[in-house]
């Protein structure tokens, strides 16, 4: 399906990150935001709230991120494609609900403007911080799928993908944006209506009585109804089975749990995306996503003057994790550096992947602004050193 | 045979024999989930039949209705009714059912869970619903205590109530829950016991078909923890001390009627007013400052 | 003259009121007792038989007196008793 044109601004624009990320939302079909106001992820709902009664939906400011964070699934299980915008402390107290999402399988959009944390942090500043909460922070076993921008036009285009992306796997996706791309503003081209794919929900064709609306379908993923249809379906948080309906053992919890955990670990590598530049020669490869991966760029061609051989792997879905190509690249030897705003996370699965047989250096950092280049390349040196 | 299919079975069996269409509930019940996990003399399942009833005596067709729950004994209603159903998180069915209804405003979405979930965990929830005026009702089951996790103290029980963190008795003060619900904006607000059966089912379809957000408030004997641990007896007794001890004060404002450890029970329609709902402000404001650029939103 | 002797309500030879047959389904039953204590009509009282689950269910041992008025399915939390219209009872 292409998309609707009326949440189409078709034509080139100056867009701050945010505005964008809320562009994408409603050209990817978003109608319905629930959110609650926090630096640096305001302008998302700002720019929604002023945008949304023109091109018709709905627009509410919680009173708090429990309650927009739970909202937003309300009005997806009436049918509506909708998302939830928020940065750190927010985003901890939304976890219940990605851990409820996950479960009842309800295919939604999370916007998380990474700030430095713990705690209230750096509120204006970024940081890469929040990852493995995004993918472990609910409690229990599940999995999300995590995009990770670096530019507002970026903003804009994954933000279709990440609503497509909910839709086929019937999951909660994590926008993971951070301060930096939040507010930058750069050239935003938007496509005509017609040149943006939409994913449609898989509503069933079966008629009530015969849907099950946790049966695995095409993907593991069930298909979806929406309230009202006459299935007089059950939801519930409670592991369940193919009803709906309340199941306490280990085998449904299996049948359950281990069913929404498999539908992405199983299908990753139709999932996982990442681009990558100068590796074939590498001896060194820098891995990032997100803001980092721009200083990033900037330290390889620093290192490449400098005559080392290093090549760039950008991850663009951090989320399930591109783990055999991390394994390939150690495996042919190359030493990997992982850059991001943070003291080491993404960092545990490289080096996880790369299984001792190359050296997995960190260049890690607090947050509160992007790293300098040279600090980056200081590291592709000592990589390119230990290899 | 496992003993529940057992049972089904005998159940079955009687209903056959009976020869008529079986019972009344079939219909509103996910049968093959009853029984149900409430504890003998429990008043919950009172509170459904009535709700039942008044959809029945509403005629709405039962597929444009959504029961969303929160966490507890009475958050289990959502599971039994045999209709859209959301058992959400601890706290959280009145913002899942904000959603529900916001995306969907056909729908007549009724927040049925206990005291504790709306009110503790929830309150804010509750507060704000109230105060935005979403379209959406909200039964509580109010039994004084937090009943599923074995009659923990909450914010409704009485002064003085014994319960497993108040073993020498509560000391704080309790909410009264009409009061709470008018002073946040509720346009309809009425207190019946479970013992009330026709009037809490008269209450639950005037709180049905009034627009914006309405408050019923249901007394019901949770009789393993509150009534045991307060030795009030069992859910019967329980239903006795509300026959004895019930006054009906309609209109009676909802500043007196807290409800003490063994006082009087005020019980009535407190509150009915109104007042636009959320969607109908947001539609004519909109329309109002934005004229022909505003679409309308209809769901 | 007085009026009940006077009028033929509803053109019966006698007054006649509606009239319920019960229907208890006993596995359902946990016992509350609630049905019996509150029928109006004292129709019922809990028997000496025992269901699966151990609980005395009630019986209707007054059952010419039921009116059909449902008070038993309400107030019911099992789910385990209802009543249907049967012949008005006259007289
Ligand atoms: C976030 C969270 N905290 C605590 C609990 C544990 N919990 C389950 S039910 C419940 C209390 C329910 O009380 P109430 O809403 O009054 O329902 P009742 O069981 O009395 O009907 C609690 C505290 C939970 N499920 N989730
Ligand atoms: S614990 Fe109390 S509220 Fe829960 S089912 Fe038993 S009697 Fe009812
Ligand atoms: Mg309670």
């Amino acid at each position: 399906m292409k998309a609707d044109p009326k949440g189409v601004m078709t034509g080139a624009h100056y867009l701050d990150g945010d505005h964008a990320c809320c562009e994408g939302a409603l050209a990817a079909g978003c109608r319905f935001i629930s959110g609650y106001p926090i630096t640096p992820s305001t302008e998302v709902v700002e720019r929604f709230a002023s945008r949304i009664p023109i091109v018709g939906g709905v627009f509410i400011q919680m009173e708090d991120e429990l309650a927009s964070s739970i909202a937003l699934q309300g009005a997806v299980w009436a049918g509506k494609k909708a998302m939830t915008v928020t940065s750190g402390p927010g985003f901890s107290l939304m976890m219940e609900h990605i851990g409820l999402a996950a479960m009842t399988e309800c295919p939604c959009v999370f916007v998380n403007v990474q700030r430095g944390g713990p705690s209230t942090g750096l509120p204006t500043q970024p940081a890469q911080a929040d990852m493995m909460q995004a993918r472990w922070g609910s409690h229990g076993d599940y999995e999300i799928i995590a995009l990770s921008p670096s530019s507002p036009q970026e903003c804009f285009d994954f933000m279709i993908d990440a609503f497509n992306i909910s839709e086929k796997y019937r999951v909660p996706v994590m926008f993971m944006m951070d301060e930096c791309v939040g507010h930058m503003i750069e050239r935003v081209s938007i496509p005509e209506a017609d040149q943006i794919e939409i994913t449609e929900r898989n509503y069933t064709k079966l008629p009530p009585g015969e849907y099950l609306p946790f049966k695995p379908a095409e993907n593991m993923v069930p298909e979806m109804c929406k309230v009202g249809d006459g299935h007089r379906i059950h939801v519930t948080g409670l592991t369940h089975d193919y009803r709906g309906y309340p199941a306490m053992n280990p085998e449904a919890q299996e049948e359950q749990v281990g069913r929404i955990v498999r539908k992405i670990r199983d299908q990753a590598d139709d999932i996982v995306r990442y681009e990558e530049f100068d590796v074939e020669d590498a001896d060194v490869v820098v891995i990032s996503y997100g803001i980092t991966h721009r200083v990033a760029v900037q330290a390889v061609r620093a290192a490449r003057d400098k005559g080392i051989k290093v090549g760039m792997m950008r991850l663009i879905i951090v989320w399930p994790f591109p783990e055999k190509r991390i394994a390939e690249l150690a495996e042919q030897g190359k030493a990997l550096v992982m850059a991001e705003l943070n003291y080491g996370q993404v960092f545990f699965e490289v080096d996880r992947c790369a299984k001792g047989k190359v050296p997995v250096i960190l260049a890690g950092h607090g947050g509160g602004t992007v790293h300098e280049t040279d600090y980056i390349v200081s590291k592709i040196e000592e990589a390119y050193q230990c290899r | 045979m496992s003993v529940t299919d057992e049972l089904k079975a005998a159940v079955q069996a009687q209903t056959n024999k009976s020869g008529d269409a079986g019972h009344p509930m079939e219909d509103f019940l996910r049968m093959d989930r009853i029984p149900h996990i409430w504890c003998p003399t429990c008043g919950i399942g009172v509170v459904v039949n009535c709700f039942a009833r008044a959809l029945e005596k509403i005629g709405i067709p039962l597929d444009d209705v959504a029961v969303v729950s929160g966490i507890g004994c009475t958050g289990r209603v959502a599971g039994y009714v045999k209709i859209d159903s959301f058992h959400t998180t601890h706290g959280r069915a009145i913002p899942f059912a904000t959603g529900l209804k916001l995306g969907n405003p056909k729908l007549k979405v009724v927040v049925i869970s206990g005291d504790g979930d709306l009110v503790s965990i929830g309150g804010n929830h509750f507060v704000h619903a109230a105060r935005r005026n979403v379209d959406i009702t909200v039964i509580c089951v109010n039994n004084f205590n937090y009943a599923m996790t074995g009659g923990q103290m909450a914010a409704t029980s009485p002064t003085d109530s014994i319960l497993t963190t108040s073993p020498y008795g509560n000391f704080e003060t309790p909410f009264n829950l009409p009061f709470l619900a008018e002073s946040v904006g509720a346009t309809y607000v009425a207190r019946w016991t479970a013992l009330h059966i026709h009037r809490q089912t008269e209450a639950m379809i005037d709180a049905l078909t009034k627009p914006g957000f309405t408050f019923v408030e249901i007394l019901a004997p949770c009789p393993t923890i509150f009534e045991r641990r307060n030795k009030f007896g069992d859910g019967l007794d329980r239903l006795n001390y509300y026959y004895e001890h019930s006054e009906i004060k309609h209109g009676e404002p909802t500043a007196n009627v807290d409800v003490g450890l063994r006082t009087k029970i005020i019980v009535g329609k407190f509150v009915d007013k109104d007042r636009p709902t959320w969607l109908d402000s947001m539609n004519s404001h909109l329309k109002r400052k934005l004229g022909d650029r505003f679409t309308p939103y209809e769901g | 003259m007085r009026i009940r002797e006077h009028k033929k309500p509803f053109g019966f030879e006698k007054p006649s009121r509606p009239h319920g047959k019960i229907i208890i389904i006993d596995e359902r039953c946990k016992g509350c007792g609630f049905c019996v204590e509150y029928c109006p009509q004292d129709v019922l009282e809990l028997s000496e038989r025992f269901n699966k689950k151990g609980y005395h269910p009630p019986e209707a041992v007054n059952d010419h007196a039921c009116v059909n008025c449902g008070f038993c399915r309400m107030i019911c939390p099992e789910f385990a008793i209802y009543t249907v219209e049967d012949e008005p009872v006259i007289g």
